[in-house]
C-alpha cells in the first residue's frame, strides 16, 4: 500500500509540472501579452515599454524558471492587469468558486442517486425512461444557455430570484442548479448500471431471503456499494465542476475565480492565467490522487 | 457511518457559507442608482485604470482635473483651474481654484498639482500608458495657487490630456499610503468619493455633499452608485427588467430596440469616439505581389462597398459614415477629403485597369462585429474581391498587423476618447508599428501638424494628411459607432458623444 502511494504521488507530481509547463507554452502562443496589456490605445512605445518591464523580451525557458523558482516559493507573482498579488487575489476569489463547486456537487448527488437507484429497481419502466430523458437533457444543454433560461425564467418572468450577483444565498441558486445538473448525468447512470449489477448478485438473493424490508435491502445492501465507484467520480467531477464554473460564474457574475480566469484570458494576464491553472490543476490532481489511494485501500485489487 | 455524517455536516455548513446579508436593492426607493458594468477595473487609482473605458470614466467621479471639457461645446472650461495662459509653446501657467477641499478635508493647492504630475510622469511610478503623461517635463510651483506645466515639445492637445486622463491627487496622503494603499482608500476632490471596493463585484461611491459649487460637473444629487460587474450582456438586460439594476450600458443595437418595448426602461442612443475603418498593406508588407499595394485596387474597395447602407440596416443609432481617417469629433479633423460614393461598376473598371479583371482573392481579418464584416464580404465579392475572412482576438490581430502579415482588415478605433486627432490619424500614420501605408509624405505632414500649435496652421497641416490618405485610399473609413444606453424610467438623464458617462449628474425623476 505503501509503495503504491508512493508511486502515485510521485506521479502526481510530475502531472503537476507537465500541466505548468503545457499552460505556460499554450499562454505564450496566444498572443503577445503586451499588447494586450497595453490596451486598445497603447501606443507602440507604450507596448515596448511593458514589454521590457515584465521581462517579455526574455527567452521563454529563462521567463519559465524565473516564475517557477517564485511559484515553488509559495509567490505565483503579480496580476500585470490588477498590480496585486495573485495569491490575494485568489484569496478573495476561491471561496466564491469552491462554494459554487460544493453546492453543485451536493445538488447534483441529491438529484442522480434518486433517480438512478429508482431507474435501476424498475429497469425500461417509465421511471427509467423519466430519468434517461433528464440524463440526456442535462449532458445536451449548454450551460450558459440553460442559464440564460433560468435567468429569464425565475428572474424575470417570475422575479424570485436575483439574476446576478453574489451577495447572499439566493444568489446561488441559480449557478448550483446550473452547473449541477450539468454533472447530474453521469453520476445518474453511473449509480444506475452499479445498483444494476450488484441487486443481482448473490448476497441481495440471500438478504431478500432472509425476509428483510425491501428499502433496507436496496439501501443499506446494494446502495453502498454500488455507490463506491459514484465517491471516485464525483471527487474528479469536482475538478470538473471548477473548471465549467467559468461559464456559469460569467453568466450569473458571481466574480469567482472562474470568472477571474476568462478575464485574465482575454486580457493576457499571464500570472494570474497561470495561477489559476495551477490551482485548479492541483484541485484536480489531489481529488483524483486522494480518490485513487480510497479504492486502492477500499479494494486491494486495485493497487498493482 | 460517524464519520459520513461529519463530513456531511462539514460540506453542508460550507455551503451554507453564503449565508451572508447584503442589500440587494436598486433604485430610487433607497437613493441608490445600481449600474452595470461589462468590466472589472483593474485598480480604482485612475493612472492604472485607463486602459479601460470603464477606469477612464470612474476618474471623472473621484476626482477632478485642472481643466474640463464641456462634452456639449468640445470646449476647455475651468475646473480645479480657473485660468491658464500659454507663456511660450512649451510652458503653461495655471491659476487654481482656491475653494477646494479634498474628501478628507485637506484644502487643494498647487502642491497638489506639482505632486501628482511630478509622481505621474516618475518612470519609478510604472502607470499603465506612460504616453498619456509623459509629454510633459515637470510641473512646478509658482504659488499657493498656480502652477507651471513645463511640456518636453510643443504640444497643442496639453488640454485636452489634462482633462481626460490627468486627475489630481491629494499630495500628503497619496505620499503616506503610496499607490496601493491609495487604490484601496482613494481620496479625491469630485462629485463622489469611494465607500467600498469589492475586487471582481463592485465599487461603492457615496455622495460628496462638500463637492465645490461652481464645478461645471454640477453638484451630485443621487445619494449612492454602485459599479457591480456583470459580465454578460443577457444577464444585465435581465438584471434591468426585472430592476435589480438601474442603469446599462452598450447595449447592441436589436436589443436596444426591444427594450424600448418594455415600459420601465429609457433606451438613450448616443455617438462615441470610435469608428470602423478597413485598413489595406499599401506598403506591401504582406508580400510584394499583394494587390493592395495598387492604388487603384485601394480605390475599387472603397468604391465598392455601400457604406450608407450597412449604416441604415446593421449599425444603426446615430452613427454616419466617415470619409477622413479620423473621429469627426475630434479636433484637427476634417471631412473635406476625397471621397468614395458606393459605385460597383467604377470599382470593376478600376480593378480591370490594375490588372485584375477576374479579381483576385484575399484574406480578411476583423476581430469584433463579424457580422459588419460579412456584409462587406458580400459587397466585395459584387465586385470580384473574394475574401478568406478570419476573426482574431483583438491582440492577436494587432500583433500580426504589427508584424507585417495582414494584407486587408476591418478595424476600429476609440481613441481612448482623447478629442484630439493626434490621438487617432497621427497614431497610424506616422511610420510606426501600426502604419501599413508607410507613406512618408503623410508622416512628415503628421508630425509637423502635431508640434503645431497655431490652431489654423495646425488644422491645414492635418488637412493636407487626410486628403492625401484619402487620395491613396490607404484606408476606407466607414462610420462612427453608436452607443445604446439602457436604464430606469425614474432616472433623469442624457448621455454625452463622449462615452463618458457622467451618473453624476443624472437625478431620480
Amino acid at each position: 500500500m505503501l509503495a503504491f502511494a508512493i508511486r502515485r504521488v510521485v506521479l502526481a507530481a510530475i502531472v503537476a509540472f507537465a500541466v505548468s509547463i503545457v499552460g505556460f507554452g499554450l499562454l505564450r502562443l496566444s498572443g503577445d501579452p503586451a499588447i494586450a496589456m497595453a490596451g486598445p490605445s497603447g501606443t507602440s512605445a507604450d507596448i515596448a515599454h511593458i514589454r521590457h518591464e515584465y521581462g517579455f523580451d526574455k527567452p521563454l525557458p529563462v521567463q519559465y524558471w524565473n516564475w517557477m523558482r517564485r511559484a515553488v516559493s509559495g509567490n505565483l507573482g503579480d496580476s500585470y492587469y490588477f498590480r496585486m498579488p495573485v495569491t490575494t487575489m485568489l484569496e478573495q476569489r476561491l471561496p466564491i468558486t469552491l462554494t459554487l463547486g460544493v453546492c453543485a456537487l451536493l445538488f447534483a448527488l441529491v438529484l442522480s442517486l434518486p433517480l438512478g437507484v429508482l431507474a435501476a429497481l424498475r429497469p425500461n419502466s417509465w421511471m427509467d425512461r423519466v430519468a434517461l430523458t433528464l440524463s440526456v437533457v442535462g449532458q445536451a444543454l449548454p450551460s450558459f444557455w440553460f442559464g440564460l433560461m433560468l435567468i429569464v425564467l425565475l428572474g424575470v418572468m417570475f422575479p424570485i430570484l436575483p439574476p446576478s450577483g453574489s451577495g447572499s444565498w439566493q444568489h446561488f441558486v441559480m449557478p448550483t442548479i446550473v452547473l449541477g445538473y450539468y454533472a447530474t448525468p453521469a453520476f445518474m447512470r453511473l449509480t444506475r448500471t452499479g445498483m444494476l449489477e450488484v441487486l443481482q448478485s448473490d448476497y441481495i438473493r440471500t438478504a431478500r431471503a432472509k425476509g428483510l424490508p425491501r428499502w433496507r435491502v436496496v439501501l443499506k445492501h446494494a446502495l453502498r456499494n454500488a455507490i463506491i465507484p459514484v465517491v471516485s467520480l464525483a471527487a474528479v467531477q469536482f475538478g470538473f465542476m471548477l473548471g465549467g464554473s467559468i461559464i456559469v460564474e460569467t453568466v450569473f457574475g458571481l466574480g469567482g475565480a472562474g470568472y477571474l480566469a476568462w478575464e485574465s484570458i482575454s486580457r493576457a494576464d499571464f500570472p494570474t492565467v497561470q495561477a489559476i491553472v495551477l490551482v485548479y490543476s492541483g484541485f484536480y490532481i489531489v481529488l483524483t490522487l486522494l480518490a485513487d489511494l480510497a479504492n486502492a485501500w477500499l479494494d486491494p485489487r486495485m493497487r498493482g | 457511518m460517524n464519520k459520513k455524517i461529519v463530513s456531511c455536516v462539514a460540506l453542508l455548513a460550507l455551503s451554507l457559507s453564503c449565508l451572508m446579508v447584503s442589500p440587494a436593492f436598486a433604485g430610487k426607493a433607497d437613493d441608490t442608482l445600481v449600474v452595470a458594468w461589462p468590466k472589472e477595473v483593474p485598480n480604482i487609482d485612475a493612472y492604472f485604470s485607463d486602459i479601460i473605458r470603464e477606469g477612464v470614466v470612474l476618474n471623472y467621479y473621484i476626482w477632478d482635473t485642472l481643466v474640463y471639457r464641456d462634452p456639449k461645446t468640445n470646449k476647455y472650461v475651468p475646473l480645479l483651474a480657473t485660468s491658464w495662459k500659454y507663456e511660450n509653446p512649451t510652458t503653461i501657467d495655471f491659476d487654481l481654484r482656491h475653494d477646494v477641499k479634498f474628501q478628507n478635508g485637506q484644502p487643494f493647492t498647487a502642491d497638489d498639482v506639482v505632486y501628482t504630475i511630478n509622481w505621474a510622469i516618475n518612470p519609478d511610478s510604472h502607470v499603465a500608458l506612460p504616453s498619456y503623461v509623459d509629454w510633459i517635463a515637470k510641473a512646478e510651483k509658482l504659488g499657493k495657487y498656480k502652477v507651471r506645466i513645463i511640456t518636453k515639445h510643443p504640444f497643442p492637445p496639453a488640454l485636452e490630456f489634462l482633462a481626460d486622463v490627468i486627475p489630481i491627487y491629494p499630495h500628503e496622503y497619496h505620499a503616506k499610503v503610496g499607490p496601493q494603499g491609495f487604490a484601496l482608500h482613494p481620496i479625491g476632490t469630485g462629485p463622489y468619493k469611494v465607500t467600498k471596493v469589492i475586487p471582481g463585484k463592485e465599487v461603492d461611491l457615496a455622495k460628496n455633499d462638500a463637492y465645490f459649487s461652481g464645478s461645471p460637473k454640477g453638484k451630485p444629487h443621487i445619494g449612492k452608485i454602485v459599479m457591480r460587474v456583470i459580465p454578460d450582456k443577457s444577464t444585465q438586460i435581465a438584471d434591468l427588467i426585472s430592476g435589480q439594476v438601474d442603469w446599462i450600458y452598450q447595449v447592441p443595437i436589436d436589443q436596444a430596440e426591444k427594450l424600448k418595448t418594455i415600459p420601465n426602461v429609457t433606451v438613450k442612443t448616443a455617438g462615441a469616439f470610435r469608428f470602423g475603418y478597413l485598413t489595406m498593406d499599401a506598403a506591401g508588407r504582406s508580400g510584394k505581389d499583394n494587390p493592395f499595394t495598387k492604388l487603384k485596387v485601394r480605390q475599387a474597395v472603397a468604391y465598392a462597398i455601400d457604406r450608407q447602407a450597412i449604416v441604415n440596416s446593421l449599425v444603426k443609432g446615430v452613427s454616419k459614415v466617415i470619409n477622413s481617417a479620423c473621429s469627426p469629433m475630434q479636433v484637427g479633423c476634417t471631412e473635406d477629403v476625397t471621397k468614395y460614393h458606393y459605385d460597383p461598376a467604377k470599382a470593376k473598371k478600376l480593378l480591370a485597369e490594375a490588372g485584375y479583371p477576374h479579381g483576385f482573392t484575399t484574406e480578411f481579418y476583423a476581430y469584433r462585429q463579424p457580422e459588419y464584416a460579412q456584409a462587406m464580404m458580400g459587397y466585395l465579392s459584387a465586385v470580384g474581391i473574394n475574401t478568406k475572412f478570419q476573426q482574431l482576438q483583438y491582440s492577436a490581430l494587432r500583433d500580426k498587423i504589427r508584424s507585417g502579415k495582414v494584407p486587408f482588415a476591418f478595424m476600429t478605433w476609440g481613441s481612448n476618447s482623447i478629442g484630439d486627432i493626434s490621438a487617432s490619424t497621427s497614431a497610424f500614420f506616422e511610420g510606426e508599428a501600426d502604419d501599413m501605408a508607410r507613406d512618408p509624405k503623410v508622416e512628415a505632414l503628421l508630425k509637423q501638424a502635431d508640434g503645431t500649435v497655431d490652431k489654423t496652421k495646425r488644422a491645414a497641416l492635418y488637412k493636407q494628411a487626410l486628403e492625401r490618405i484619402a487620395q491613396q485610399a490607404y484606408w476606407v473609413p466607414l462610420f462612427t459607432y453608436s452607443i445604446n444606453y439602457a436604464f430606469s424610467k425614474d432616472l433623469d438623464w442624457t448621455p454625452t458623444n463622449d462615452e463618458v458617462f457622467r451618473l453624476f449628474q443624472a437625478k431620480w425623476k
